[in-house]
C-alpha cells in the first residue's frame, strides 16, 4: 500500500467503480423512461440542495463511516464481516436500554457508548468464535446472526422496553443527559457531533492498524495466515479479537441513531447501514481514512435517492442499492479495468491488490 | 394426521432451499465460491412471478426464474473466472444487486415497489417444484458419481492443474457449473414466489440462500447429505408455522420472534457442530 503506484491505482479503481455504478444506474433510469440528466440532477439536489439536505447527508454518513470501518477492520485480518447490521441493531438496543438509567451528565453518554460497543462486540464475538474454534465461515454465520438480532431486538422492545406513550414499536425515550448535541445550522436535520466521534474512530482504527504491534499482527494474519503462524502469531486468536472489535465498532452506530437522532430505539430504523458499510469499505479499499470520503459518497447517494420516490414516476430509492451492488462488483475485480484496457490481467500489482482487498 | 401434515409441509418448504443448495454444490464443487445464491434466488423469484403473470403459464414462469438466476450467475462467473475477482466479495455484490434490482424492476413493471400482483391460483404450481428438486438431487448424485462430467466437475474443484493437464479447460467446466448453479438457485426462488406463496414480495428469500450454503457445508458438498440437511431446515420452518400462537408453557403463546429465528439458529448450530468435520473442495475460492 505504500507503493505510490499501487496507491494511485487503487484510487483510480475506486473512482472508476463509483463512476460505473452511477452511469449504470442512470442507464436503468433511462430504460425505465426517465431523463437521466434530470435523475442525476435530483440525486445531486437531494444530497446537497439545502443546508437541511446537506445535514441529512452528514447524518447518513455517520453510521456508514462506522459500519464501513467495521467491515474494513475485519478485512485487514482477512475476514468478511457482513454482520454489521445485526451488530449495530444490538448496539443501538443496548444504548437505548442504558439511556434509561439516571446517570450524571458527561458520564451518561460514555456509559451508553460503552454499552453499545459491548453489545456489538458480543455479536461480533459469536461469529469470531465460530470461525476460529469451529471453522464456520463468517459470511454465513454473520448473515444468519443478522436475522436473529433483528428478532431479538423486536422482542426486547415489545416486551421490555416499549415506549408506553407510543403506538409504534419503539423503546422509551432516553434521558436528556445522554443526548449528543446536533448541529444548529442543519435546519432540523439530525446531523450532530456524532459524526466527529465517527471520524475520530476512523483515526483510531488507522493508527491502531498502521502504528501498533497489534495492528501489525492483524495485517500479517490477513496477508498470509500460514506465514504469521510460523512467526508465532495465532490466526485463530487474531480472528476472534478482530471480529469482536469489528462488531463493537458497528455497535457504535448507536452514537448517531440513539444518542444523536431518535433518542430511542426504533424497530427497523436502519437503512441497511450494515450492508452499505460493505460497499463503503470496498470503495475505500479497506483504508480506515478513505472510509470517511467513501461513506460520504454513499450517504449523498442514499439521501439523493430518497427524493426519487417523490420526484420521479418510474424509479425508486432502491436504485441506490443497485448502484451499491454494481460498485461492489466493479470493485471486486481489480482485473476489470485491465480487461477493458485489453492489458494482461495478471499484472503483479493488480494481482496482489486483489488478494489483500478482502 | 398431524404427522402426515408435518411431513408434507416439511417437504414443501424445503424445496427452495434444496434447489439452491444443489446449485451451490455445482458451483462450489467446481471451485467457485457462490455467496450470491441468495441474490440469484431473489431475482429468480421475481423472474418467475413476472413470467407467470405475463404468460399465465407457471412452467414458462419457472423457465424465466431459472433464466433470471442464470443471468446473475453469468455476471458472477465472468468476474470470478475471467477476471479472478474476490469470489466472496463478488457474491455479496450479486446479492446487493438483486436486492436493489427487484424493487426497481417491480416499480417499472407494476408501479409498486413492495410486491408483484398476486399470481392467480390456476397459474400457481402445486407440487411440480418439489418433484423437480428431488429429481435434481438424484440426478446430481448420479452425475457426480457415475459420469465423466461429474469427474471433471470434482477435478476442477479438487485439483484444477490435473484437469488442465488432462486436456480439459478448467475455466469452461467452471463457467458451466456456475451457470447451472444460477439456474438452480433461480428455480429455488421460483418455487418460493409461484408455488409456496402467491406473489413475489421484497426480500421474499429471507436468507434462504445462506441457509442453503449452511446446508451444503453441513452435507459436505454432497447431494444426498445436503438434501437431508435441507429437510432439517424444512422441518424447523414447518414447525415454525405450526407453533405460531401455540401455548407450550404458562398462559401465553411462544413469542413469535423466538419461533421465527429457529431455522437460523439450527443453521448456525449445524455449522458450529459440523464445520470442522466437513472439508471443502481443495481448490475452492482459489483462482
Amino acid at each position: 500500500m505504500s507503493h505510490p503506484r499501487s496507491n494511485w491505482l487503487m484510487l483510480a479503481t475506486s473512482v472508476a467503480a463509483l463512476v460505473t455504478g452511477l452511469l449504470l444506474g442512470l442507464c436503468i433510469a433511462w430504460i425505465a423512461g426517465e431523463n437521466p440528466v434530470r435523475v442525476g440532477g435530483i440525486l445531486f439536489k437531494g444530497a446537497f440542495g439545502s443546508s437541511y439536505d446537506f445535514g441529512m447527508t452528514l447524518f447518513y454518513a455517520t453510521p456508514l463511516i462506522l459500519t464501513g470501518l467495521a467491515v474494513a477492520v475485519a478485512a485487514h485480518a482477512g475476514l468478511f464481516n457482513v454482520g454489521a447490521e445485526g451488530q449495530l441493531t444490538l448496539g443501538c438496543l443496548a444504548a437505548a436500554a442504558a439511556g434509561t438509567i439516571p446517570l450524571p451528565p458527561l458520564v451518561a453518554p460514555l456509559v451508553a457508548g460503552a454499552a453499545a460497543f459491548g453489545a456489538g462486540a458480543v455479536w461480533g464475538f459469536v461469529p469470531g468464535y465460530l470461525k476460529s474454534r469451529r471453522g464456520a465461515h463468517e459470511v454465513i454465520t454473520t448473515i444468519l446472526l443478522n436475522f436473529i438480532a433483528s428478532a431479538m431486538a423486536s422482542y426486547t422492545v415489545l416486551h421490555w422496553l416499549q415506549n408506553p406513550d407510543s403506538q409504534n414499536p419503539e423503546s422509551a425515550p432516553i434521558l436528556p443527559q445522554f443526548r449528543i448535541p446536533l448541529f444548529p445550522w442543519a435546519d432540523g436535520a439530525p446531523a450532530g457531533w456524532a459524526i466527529v466521534l465517527a471520524v475520530m474512530t476512523a483515526l483510531c482504527c488507522w493508527f491502531a492498524l498502521r502504528r501498533t504491534n497489534a495492528g501489525y499482527e492483524v495485517r500479517a494474519v490477513g496477508g498470509n495466515p500460514e506465514a504469521s503462524r510460523l512467526a508465532g502469531i495465532s490466526p485463530a486468536s487474531i480472528h476472534l479479537k478482530v471480529m469482536t472489535v469489528s462488531g463493537g465498532i458497528a455497535g457504535l452506530v448507536a452514537l448517531a441513531e440513539v444518542l444523536g437522532n431518535a433518542g430511542k430505539y426504533r424497530v427497523g430504523f436502519s437503512a441497511d447501514y450494515g450492508f452499505t458499510g460493505i460497499a463503503v469499505a470496498l470503495l475505500a479499499r479497506n483504508n480506515p481514512l478513505a472510509v470517511i470520503p467513501a461513506a460520504f459518497a454513499f450517504a449523498a447517494l442514499h439521501k439523493g435517492a430518497t427524493e426519487l420516490d417523490i420526484e420521479t414516476e418510474h424509479i425508486t430509492r432502491e436504485l441506490a442499492a443497485v448502484l451499491q451492488g454494481v460498485i461492489i462488483l466493479a470493485a471486486s475485480a481489480p482485473g476489470l479495468w485491465h480487461w477493458f484496457a485489453r492489458r494482461h490481467v495478471s499484472d503483479p500489482v493488480v494481482a496482489k491488490e486483489g488478494n489483500t482487498a478482502c | 394426521m398431524l404427522i402426515l401434515a408435518m411431513i408434507a409441509a416439511t417437504l414443501r418448504v424445503s424445496t427452495p432451499v434444496l434447489l439452491a443448495a444443489l446449485g451451490g454444490i455445482a458451483s462450489e464443487r467446481s471451485g467457485v465460491v457462490n455467496i450470491g445464491l441468495e441474490g440469484m434466488m431473489l431475482l429468480g423469484a421475481f423472474g418467475a412471478a413476472a413470467g407467470t403473470l405475463a404468460t399465465g403459464s407457471p412452467y414458462i414462469g419457472l423457465a424465466c426464474g431459472a433464466g433470471a438466476g442464470l443471468l446473475l450467475a453469468a455476471v458472477h462467473a465472468f468476474l470470478c473466472i475471467n477476471l479472478s475477482a474476490n469470489q466472496v466479495v463478488a457474491g455479496m455484490g450479486i446479492n446487493l444487486l438483486a436486492y436493489g434490482l427487484t424493487p426497481v424492476l417491480c416499480k417499472i413493471l407494476y408501479e409498486v415497489t413492495s410486491s408483484t400482483p398476486a399470481v392467480p391460483l390456476e397459474s400457481r404450481l402445486q407440487n411440480a417444484p418439489l418433484y423437480l428438486a428431488w429429481a435434481m438431487t438424484v440426478l446430481a448424485w448420479c452425475v457426480l458419481r457415475f459420469t465423466k462430467a461429474g469427474l471433471w466437475l470434482a477435478a476442477s474443484g479438487e485439483s484444477p492443474e490435473a484437469l488442465e493437464t488432462a486436456g480439459i479447460r478448467v475455466s469452461r467446466v467452471r463457467w458451466i457449473s456456475v451457470l447451472v448453479s444460477g439456474a438452480l438457485a433461480g428455480l429455488g426462488g421460483a418455487a418460493l414466489s409461484i408455488c409456496l406463496s402467491s406473489s413475489f414480495s421484497r426480500g421474499i428469500t429471507a436468507g434462504r440462500g445462506f441457509i442453503a450454503l449452511a446446508a451444503l457445508i453441513a452435507g459436505s458438498w454432497k447431494p444426498i447429505p445436503t438434501a437431508v440437511a435441507c429437510l432439517v431446515f424444512g422441518f424447523t420452518e414447518a414447525l415454525q408455522m405450526r407453533l405460531q400462537g401455540v401455548v407450550l408453557w404458562g398462559d401465553k403463546p411462544v413469542p413469535v420472534q423466538f419461533i421465527q429465528i429457529l431455522p437460523y439458529v439450527i443453521a448456525i448450530l449445524l455449522l458450529a457442530g459440523l464445520g470442522k468435520k466437513s472439508a471443502p473442495p481443495e481448490a475452492l475460492g482459489k483462482s
